[in-house]
């Protein structure tokens, strides 16, 4: 019948609806899929590590633009290397490291966020603080509600996004609101410095703290406004070698090549301070 | 065989499961149940009443109950109506617009999220409008929440009413009409009553589903304590930084989850 045969589709398809719709809820950022093929040779001797191979570089959200620049020149510069990234909330990719996810290299974008780490000695080199990276106020392009201060952003119809404390950008940015005395409800904490820029960018609010490299990344889309009390939340970033590293010449070497001269040039032209 | 013992009617058919069925199954049910297990075993037993008396918890556990309730309620008042219209009636292109209905089912929410944001936010399509019309802004608010919940759960409510009227006899309803009920008066008293249960089991489906969303709200209502942060977001920040708490919150989902099954397995989910 007809009618049976109508009902017993519907009936499946549901249930299959509903399998899909439930897994299909996961908000990893992953450029790639966690790379789990890493080849890297760790016979290479540690003293002149040869990089060859996947490493896999888990990274601060706001490192996305220079780390990807990065990765292309080391490619280039080791022939036979490929370099992935995941970017995301600092304190989220510790805790995937923490749980096991199989990185090669790990930069932060706070010590306390590394600390989560090598507190579960999961780094197989003391963190080293690479940059420095300072907050701006990002606003709409052409400044539509001219913010000009933190103390501007208070301000009742002032729709405001922040980092959620638990992430760098979060942290510093509440470090900085406490400096200057400002208290603010923001309409959203976001779960790291890149989704909240994206809000502004989409013009759903009115400002944002994040960094100066995120306001410069984001190319003349979004406007930075500098404010004093920046200066009392500096965010160090620090970077160090995976314990369980699946390919540690290789990290060996990424790390050395983001500390060269040519790396800090790459991350100074973008925003970041040499520490 | 015990197996085979408690099920003679079953069994009459072969004299024993085969392997390579029995296998898979077990396989399949060790699955489905070992994260569970997980779950609790790892959980911080001790911890737990500390963890249970954050008012945060209960925030976040008050708002996901509200509007996962409020998506129901959103997704009967439309959802039926919508299964009537592509099940009673025939017009050019319903097929379109049942794949349509049905498309919100098979995205990952996220995407349904950024369309959201795209359509209804401060600067979408709808929402540019909504804004300078009336004020009215929609992300990061909790009604925000509702509406991202709502699009996600209402395509399961849809597929199952429209399943239950199809299922239903029209003749009732031509009855009904022979005897001088308008359209509508049929509909209220002969076909709602007929499709009860499966109404009922689709508001439950949907209600579980936008228990459960994450992608669509994060993206849509964003993140904030009190206002916007549903269970499943706490859960997942809480992940980030204190993993007891994200077990705590967790269990406090499953025992939800627990006790919404438990409550309904005899009307709708059990096996004839």
């Amino acid at each position: 019948m007809t009618t049976t045969r109508s009902r017993t589709a519907a009936a499946t398809f549901a249930v299959l609806a509903l399998a899909v719709g439930l897994t299909a809820c996961s908000s990893s950022k992953s450029t790639t899929p966690a790379a789990s093929g890493a080849s890297g040779s760790a016979a290479a001797s540690a003293s002149a590590p040869k990089a060859t191979g996947t490493i896999t570089v888990f990274a601060a959200a706001s490192l996305t633009g220079t780390f990807n620049d990065l990765g292309k020149k080391f490619e280039a510069a080791n022939p036979g290397t490929t370099v992935k990234f995941n970017y995301g909330g600092s304190s989220a990719l510790a805790q995937s490291i923490v749980s096991g996810a199989p990185a090669d290299v790990f930069a932060a974008a706070s010590p306390a966020t590394m600390k989560t780490v090598t507190d579960a000695k999961d780094t197989a080199t003391d963190p080293k603080v690479f940059v420095r990276n300072t907050l701006e106020i990002a606003v709409p392009k052409g400044n539509p509600k001219n913010l000009t201060s933190l103390q501007a952003l208070a301000a009742p119809s002032v729709k405001v996004a922040l980092c959620a404390t638990q992430v760098p950008c979060g942290s510093a940015a509440q470090t900085a609101l406490t400096a200057a005395g400002v208290k603010l409800t923001p309409v959203t904490l976001e779960q790291d410095v890149k989704s909240a820029l994206t809000k502004v960018e989409l013009g759903e609010v009115d400002a944002s703290v994040v960094y100066q490299t995120d306001v410069q990344a984001a190319g003349g889309k979004v406007d930075g406004v500098n404010f004093p009390e920046a200066a009392k939340a500096i965010n160090d970033y620090p970077i160090a070698e995976v314990a369980k590293a699946p390919n540690a010449a290789g990290a060996a070497a990424f790390i050395a090549f983001v500390e060269s001269t040519e790396g800090m040039q790459v991350l100074t032209a973008a925003g970041f301070q040499a520490p | 065989m015990r197996l085979i013992d408690t099920a003679p009617v079953r069994a009459k058919r072969g004299s024993r499961i085969p392997l390579a069925l029995l296998l898979p199954a077990l396989l399949g049910l060790v699955f489905l149940v070992l994260p569970l297990a997980g779950l609790l075993i790892r959980a911080p037993w001790s911890a737990m009443p500390s963890e249970l008396s954050s008012p945060a918890v209960w925030d976040a556990l008050r708002l996901s109950l509200i509007c996962a309730t409020s998506a129901t309620g959103v997704s009967l008042v439309l959802g039926v109506p919508l299964a009537w219209l592509l099940a009673r009636t025939e017009f050019p292109g319903r097929r379109v617009i049942r794949a349509l209905v049905t498309l919100p089912l098979v995205l990952p929410p996220v995407v349904g999220g950024v369309a959201l944001l795209l359509a209804l936010g401060r600067n979408g399509i709808v929402g540019r409008w909504l804004d300078s019309a009336f004020g009215i802004t929609l992300p990061f608010t909790t009604t925000g929440v509702v509406i991202a919940e709502a699009f996600v759960a209402m395509p399961f409510l849809v597929i199952s009413v429209e399943g239950a009227l199809r299922a239903a006899d029209p003749r009732y309803e031509e009855a009904a009409a022979t005897l001088g009920a308008s359209r509508l008066t049929a509909f209220r008293r002969v076909t709602l009553p007929m499709i009860a249960p499966g109404v009922g089991a689709g508001a439950v489906l949907a209600w579980a589903r936008a228990l459960g969303e994450f992608g669509a709200t994060i993206t849509f209502a964003g993140n904030f304590p009190g206002k916007t942060q549903t269970m499943p977001l706490a859960v997942y920040l809480a992940m980030e930084t204190d993993p007891d708490t994200a077990i705590a919150l967790s269990l406090v989902l499953l025992a939800v989850s627990i006790a919404v099954l438990v409550g309904l397995r005899d009307r709708w989910m059990s096996t004839p």
